[in-house]
């Protein structure tokens, strides 16, 4: 093992991951996986879409594109996030193989071993695996039910320049976050810019749900209050297709001409066949409807969620009520451990994604991510009365031993990309 | 070569559904590499359509935990009359309950470490730390956890300090109702592979284990690199009989049939002790089975296909 890198140390095979397995059966519910339900999709227009654009334009398709990006898409994105406040040049954009290659491209431009990332807690767990990635070490900051807590942040950032290291940038996601649904409320937006400017710390937002809005609310990207300190990443994932993989980072000239680069060398350029494609649906295609189609689907699925929460928890459990974005963040019963009872989960043909991942710190334990964005109403609210039968069997079991720390496990804890 | 169609069963529910799909997808490309037609089949609500309709010439159960190693697919495999590779639904049970085959063996007079089975009930009802003293007292320190039933080490612990045993339990009992609780012998742990042949169960090279961490939990089981194999096992002659005895012992009095491989460990003292036998064993690229074939010259396919027309001729 010795001639890996040390930044392999967490890429080790992973009993909790292993059981992720079995969520691809129907006799499962699975609340764990983050999958878009792209069975809302116009399939037929599609297929007719991606034949045209082969017979048409297929020698574009095929070839090598800028690192970029291909210039009309940039310029329809600009016109998205117009949508949330931004006003944007296409020159700024990046179009990137998802936002999750935004984001390792911007942790790789900034980031040293040892360098600070604040990122709120808990967090997406596909960004704290790309800061591990570059070793940095990532110092949460609390949310409240309005989201980053300014107060917090302020003394996160006293606390590490206190312990003499650098902070690179805070990673947020404002709206809907992955994993705690809740979103950052308008009123603090200003302040948070203005903490981090202060402090010469960059913004960098990331905004995958923020037209998800159950109410077709759409909240000012932090983006479009400050244009020179924050760098938005973006994508089309859950608007539209995420298998496409085509998402974005906006970012100041400086920074984004470094980002040309590090993506040219990594990639060299995002398939053209996807730009192309993504590109063609938004000119063709009614995708604002498609979204608002997917904003009821997936509102439909949050209120199962949330009912169902109501009716089957036992007491001492508490969890978020998102108004958009795909999931809620469950608190149980002090003593309960997460990651411990997931097998006894699994057993009982129910699946839910652990807290501790989405932690740098080991924080966690007592929450879990359920997500409503993939089974239908009826499979939520059955996953939902099977968790609280083993919440009710675990509780049982720390009746006999006592509340207790739960066992330290290698590898990664959260569900792979495709897990249902 | 082989002109057999088999069905590879690989998947199921279990917690080791991961592991399993491995499993099953290096079988079949080993079988496929000596000429064999495979499908590779889920033991799900198709299976039984499946075997009616398409009757397979055998099938070989690539299963882990649950289902495929405690009997039930054997059982309906015999029920519809459909040839398979490995053991008889009851002495699978024998092999797949880790109690139950401790005891026969230690009544047979193998050595094995000395162990209690209990219950969540018994903790819940006569008090968890009394009886948790009690197995301190009994089995002493270090002790190894375990869910009664189940592999890969799911759920599976060394407790070296009585405070941190509340926990391990927990853990433990996460996988099942039950567990095993076993005095644990720091030593060389071993895992020796039996294969029924024409003159009999026959013994291959004896795989050693040496995980860099000390225990061989799933990580160190499943990430190339982190554990030390030496096949054949860096035994004198005399242990590497005692241990190929035991595997044998365990494979003939359990009563298992065309492939086992069974896990020990050699006391300080040079005692082989019995830890566990599998019915189903591991056939991933980190697993011990394909270490041992390798060691012994012969191909994985090699020996499978020969496992598939023992299954087949036994039908006849």
């Amino acid at each position: 093992m010795r001639r890996y890198a040390q930044r392999t140390a967490g890429m080790t095979a992973s009993e909790i991951r292993a059981l992720f397995s079995v969520a691809s059966r129907p006799e499962v519910v699975s609340l764990a996986g983050g999958m878009p339900y792209l069975a809302a999709l116009p399939l037929d227009s599609l297929s007719a879409e991606v034949g045209q654009l082969i017979a048409e334009d297929g020698l574009v398709a095929l070839q090598y594109g800028s690192a970029q990006g291909i210039p009309e898409l940039r310029e329809q994105i600009c016109e998205i996030m117009a949508l949330e406040g931004i006003s944007a040049h296409p020159d700024d954009v990046v179009v990137t193989v998802g936002s999750q290659m935004a984001l390792d491209m911007v942790t790789r431009i900034f980031c040293d071993p040892g360098d600070v990332v604040l990122a709120e807690g808990p967090s997406y767990v596909g960004a704290l695996g790309s800061f591990a990635a570059y070793q940095a070490q990532v110092v949460h900051v609390t949310m409240d039910e309005h989201g980053l807590v300014p107060s917090a942040l302020r003394e996160a950032l006293a606390s590490v320049a206190a312990s003499g290291r650098r902070v690179k940038f805070l990673y947020t996601i404002p709206n809907f976050q992955n994993p705690a649904g809740v979103t950052l409320a308008v009123e603090r937006r200003a302040e948070v810019l203005e903490i981090c400017a202060q402090h010469g710390v960059l913004v960098v937002e990331d905004n995958p749900y923020g037209l998800l809005g159950f109410d077709g609310q759409i909240y000012p990207a932090l983006r479009s209050l400050d244009a020179d300190n924050v760098v938005y990443l973006g994508s089309f994932s859950k608007t539209f297709a995420s298998g496409l993989r085509v998402g974005w980072v906006l970012a100041p000239h400086a920074v984004r001409e470094k980002l040309v680069l590090a993506a040219e060398s990594a990639t060299l350029c995002p398939p053209t066949m996807n730009q192309l494609m993504v590109s063609r649906y938004l000119a063709t295609h009614d995708w604002k409807g498609q979204i608002k189609t997917y904003r009821e689907a997936y509102r439909e699925r949050r209120d199962a969620m949330l009912s169902a929460l109501d009716q089957y928890m036992p007491a001492g459990c508490t969890w978020t009520k998102p108004d958009g974005g795909f999931y809620v963040w469950v608190t149980v019963p002090e003593g309960v451990n997460t990651k411990a009872m997931l097998p006894r989960a699994v057993t009982q043909r129910v699946a839910y994604a652990s807290g501790t991942g989405f932690y740098a710190d080991r924080l966690g334990s007592r929450q879990m991510r359920l997500s409503y964005c993939y089974p239908t109403p009826e499979r939520i609210r059955e996953g939902v009365r099977r968790l609280a039968n083993v919440l009710g069997d675990e509780l049982e079991l720390y009746n006999t031993f006592g509340s207790m720390a739960g066992r330290e496990v290698s590898g990664p804890e959260s569900p792979s990309p495709n897990t249902a | 070569m082989s002109d057999q169609w088999v069905a590879v069963l690989a998947g199921g529910l279990s917690h080791e559904r991961e592991v399993s799909l491995r499993s099953g997808r290096r079988l079949s490309a080993a079988l496929r590499g000596v000429g064999m037609t495979v499908d590779e089949w889920d033991a799900d609500a198709n299976l039984l359509t499946r075997l009616r309709e398409h009757r397979p010439d055998a099938v070989v159960i690539a299963l882990h935990g649950g289902a495929g190693e405690n009997g039930s697919v054997q059982s309906v495999l015999e029920m519809l009359g459909v040839p398979y590779v490995g053991t008889d639904p009851r002495a699978c049970r024998r092999a797949w309950d880790k109690p139950t085959a401790k005891a026969e063996l230690a009544r047979a007079g193998l050595a094995t470490p000395d162990w209690v089975v209990l219950p969540h009930a018994t903790f819940r009802e006569l008090g968890a730390q009394a009886v948790l003293d009690a197995m301190v007292e009994s089995l002493g320190l270090p002790l190894m956890l375990k869910p009664d039933q189940g592999g890969s080490a799911l759920g599976a612990q060394v407790v070296r300090d009585a405070a941190a045993l509340p926990a391990a339990m927990v853990a433990c009992l996460a996988y099942g109702e039950t567990v095993l609780a076993e005095r644990f012998i720091e030593g060389v742990e071993v895992a020796v592979t039996v294969i029924d042949g024409p003159e009999g169960p026959e013994v291959l090279p004896a795989v050693e284990i040496r995980p860099e961490s000390g225990v061989y939990d799933y990580t160190a089981r499943y990430t190339a690199g982190l554990t030390d194999f030496h096949a054949p096992a860096r035994l004198d002659r005399a242990t590497a009989a005692a241990v190929s005895e035991l595997a044998v012992s365990a494979h003939r009095l359990l009563g298992l049939r065309d492939v086992s491989r069974t896990d020990a460990v050699i006391a300080p003292d040079g005692t082989v002790h019995f830890l566990e036998v599998n019915v189903s064993p591991g056939l991933t690229e980190t697993s011990l089975l394909p270490m041992a074939v390798e060691a012994s010259g012969r191909s994985l396919g090699e020996i499978y296909a020969g496992l598939v027309d023992r299954a087949v001729a036994r039908s006849i």
